[in-house]
């Protein structure tokens, strides 16, 4: 009986595979879309940043919708407790409990790090569709930790975009990427980031480990694991305003 | 002409108490020509320097430029208007990765070909390896451990904010006083800068050879040479305050000493007072005598510092101040590792009337007791 149950599910698996196998790559990313790309989410995270005599543990939560609303609370370490950042469009506004302060950061700063880890601002906000800024070129199947991949060369289509190009490898069968290259416009690899423990949420498959390594800076990167998630909820409009920051 | 004879004479009768009080009031004379002329010689240095790299002229910025405002840096850049004898400077904002830590920098971008200022810019057109050819400062270079040969990434954003990223290579380093353009940023040529981020034809501010009219901006806002140094020449005015406090408690003593002696005398010459007096000086004469002692002793000072500092000032004038390197290190403030002294006409003078007018008047106050002496009195010594 066991047999022929794994038979079973293994021929399901294949046929899902054959089954994807013919979809065109926009198809593949547009399914990437619809399970990464939400109207909006409330994420808690942990974040470790990697450094050199000892690794840094932050949690926090966010408040996210779309790619120009987003609010973050650190829940911790201690010295991190209470601060908050607040995303409107091009605006970035930091609010740090020490100094009772709220401060804007400007637009160059949107891409410096993160509490020196290898996320910048932009990145942690980026949601935009891919379909939207990207052409995609299917470069063939691979194997990543024994999971079938497409592996997928993206141009933008469109000019305003951060990174011009990316290699995608993703999931056969959930369509979450499970590892990604950035490049910048000279063909220079930025960024490098690998996803793993992908988990059902409300019916779409999400990567709940991603490690970000900037391939420009030395150092082991950085590991985002998401504690928990939540797709599409009611989130009140007094969030996303900075009097929310000092609340 | 009497009372100025009697008056030196009965100085240096009082001995040991006019040198000292003459040798406190030289400290305080040397003391605030050396402050007062290191100032002014930091002043003439800074704005030398600051006219030679940085401003010349004047300069006429895009309307949104604001160099203090990083927020103002994202747009403002623009078609620059048609601008005799001046040159263009583009500024973006980038991120280089020396021994692979991030730094951000101000990238500027200014004609290979330009003469006005004293960047080495003529350096930006070479470098073999195909990587851009850029100068930075030495501060800089320093602070990012950097020297002439060193490659290294350097990321930015197009006018469309896409990532580029690309090898720079370093290909001068100058040394300047003027911190501002030293400090976090990095120069490259004009044109390239253009192309790399898209912004063809484009500038964010002007720097002009000449003094520019009302008209001759194209509409970007002037920003004359004075108004440029004004931030320097405050910045030296609230310096020149603060170091003042040290020679005004200096000159405090030392005419307090003067009061202290003329009240002294006052009250031992009693005798001395009456023969003046029934010798037939007027009361004020005798004031006007006493007066001129202390006013002398101001004199006396002038003279000695005269002796002490001329061969002093001379040689730091020449010779210049060497400033302990961590005084003026990454402070952004327009001053050199060397300082050099300007010892004005105006400074000297204008010391050597204000100390002379306070002595004569901390010497007068007491000594105007005088006039209500009885001379009958006084001349039998008795103490009124």
């Amino acid at each position: 009986m066991k047999k022929i149950i794994a038979v079973l599910v293994g021929a399901t698996a294949l046929w899902a595979f054959s089954l994807s196998s013919e979809l065109t790559p926009e198809e593949i990313i547009k399914k990437v879309d619809e399970n990464m790309v939400s109207e909006n989410r409330v994420t808690q995270s942990s974040m470790t940043i990697k450094g050199k005599r000892k690794n840094r543990v932050l949690t926090s939560k966010s408040w996210t919708i779309g790619s120009n609303q987003s609010f973050t609370e650190y829940l911790s370490p201690a010295r991190e407790k209470g601060t908050k950042m607040l995303k409107l469009k091009e605006e970035l506004w930091i609010y740090s409990p020490a100094s009772d302060r709220t401060m804007r950061i400007s637009g160059h700063m949107m891409r410096q790090s993160v509490m020196g880890s290898d996320l910048s601002y932009e990145d942690m906000m980026e949601d935009r569709e891919l379909l939207e800024m990207y052409t995609a070129k299917l470069l063939g199947q691979e194997e990543i930790d024994g999971r079938k991949v497409f592996s997928l060369e993206l141009n933008a289509k469109v000019d305003d975009v951060a990174y011009p190009k990316r290699k995608s490898w993703i999931d056969a069968e959930r369509f979450v990427p499970l590892k990604e290259e950035l490049f910048a416009k000279s063909g220079k690899l930025l960024k490098r980031v690998t996803m793993s423990n992908v988990k059902e949420v409300q019916g779409r498959w999400y990567p709940t480990k991603m490690i970000y390594k900037d391939m420009l800076k030395d150092g082991e990167g950085t590991m985002m694991e998401i504690i928990s998630i939540q797709f599409n909820q009611e989130i009140p409009d007094y969030i996303f305003t900075k009097a929310a920051l000092k609340k | 002409m009497l009372a100025l004879k009697l008056a030196f004479k009965n100085l240096m009768a009082a001995g040991l108490r006019s040198w000292l009080n003459a040798i406190v009031l030289a400290f305080a004379y040397l003391l605030i020509i050396f402050f007062n002329g290191l100032m002014d010689g930091w002043n003439a240095q800074g704005k030398k320097q600051s006219i030679g790299w940085e401003f010349g002229q004047g300069q006429v910025w895009h309307p949104e430029y604001d160099p203090y405002d990083p927020f103002s840096l994202e747009d403002a850049h623009d078609l620059f208007p048609e601008v005799s004898a001046s040159v263009p400077v583009l500024v973006r904002q980038a991120s280089i990765y020396p021994s692979g830590r991030m730094q951000s920098v101000l990238l500027k971008g200014i004609p290979a070909n330009q003469n006005l200022l004293e960047l080495p810019t003529h350096n930006l057109v070479a470098s073999n390896t195909g990587a851009i050819p850029v100068i930075i400062g030495e501060r800089m270079a320093s602070n990012s451990k950097l020297k002439v040969g060193d490659q290294l990434l350097m990321r930015w954003r197009d006018k469309n904010g896409t990532f580029d990223a690309q090898d720079i290579e370093i290909v001068s380093i100058f040394s300047t006083d003027v911190q501002s353009i030293d400090l976090g940023h990095v120069w490259i040529d004009l044109e390239r800068l253009q192309g790399l981020t898209g912004y063809t034809n484009q500038a964010t501010y002007l720097v002009s050879s000449t003094e520019l009219e009302e008209g001759e901006t194209g509409g970007w806002p002037h920003h004359t040479l004075g108004a440029l140094l004004k931030p320097l020449d405050d910045l030296i005015a609230t310096k020149k305050i603060s170091s003042s406090i040290m020679y005004i408690i200096l000159l405090g003593l030392a005419l307090l000493a003067i009061f202290d002696t003329q009240v002294l005398s006052i009250f031992k010459r009693q005798k001395e007072i009456g023969t003046y007096v029934a010798l037939g000086m007027t009361r004020w004469e005798v004031v006007r005598l006493f007066t001129f002692e202390g006013g002398a002793i101001s004199i006396l000072g002038a003279i000695m510092a005269a002796v002490i500092g001329t061969p002093l000032f001379y040689y730091l004038a020449k010779s210049g101040l060497q400033l302990p390197a961590a005084s003026t290190e990454n402070s952004g403030i327009t001053i050199g590792d060397v300082m050099y002294p300007v010892f004005g006409l105006g400074l000297v003078l204008g010391t050597v009337v204000i100390i002379v007018l306070t002595s004569t008047l901390v010497s007068f106050w007491p000594a105007k007791r005088i006039s209500k002496l009885d001379p009958t009195q006084a001349l039998k010594g008795k103490i009124q």
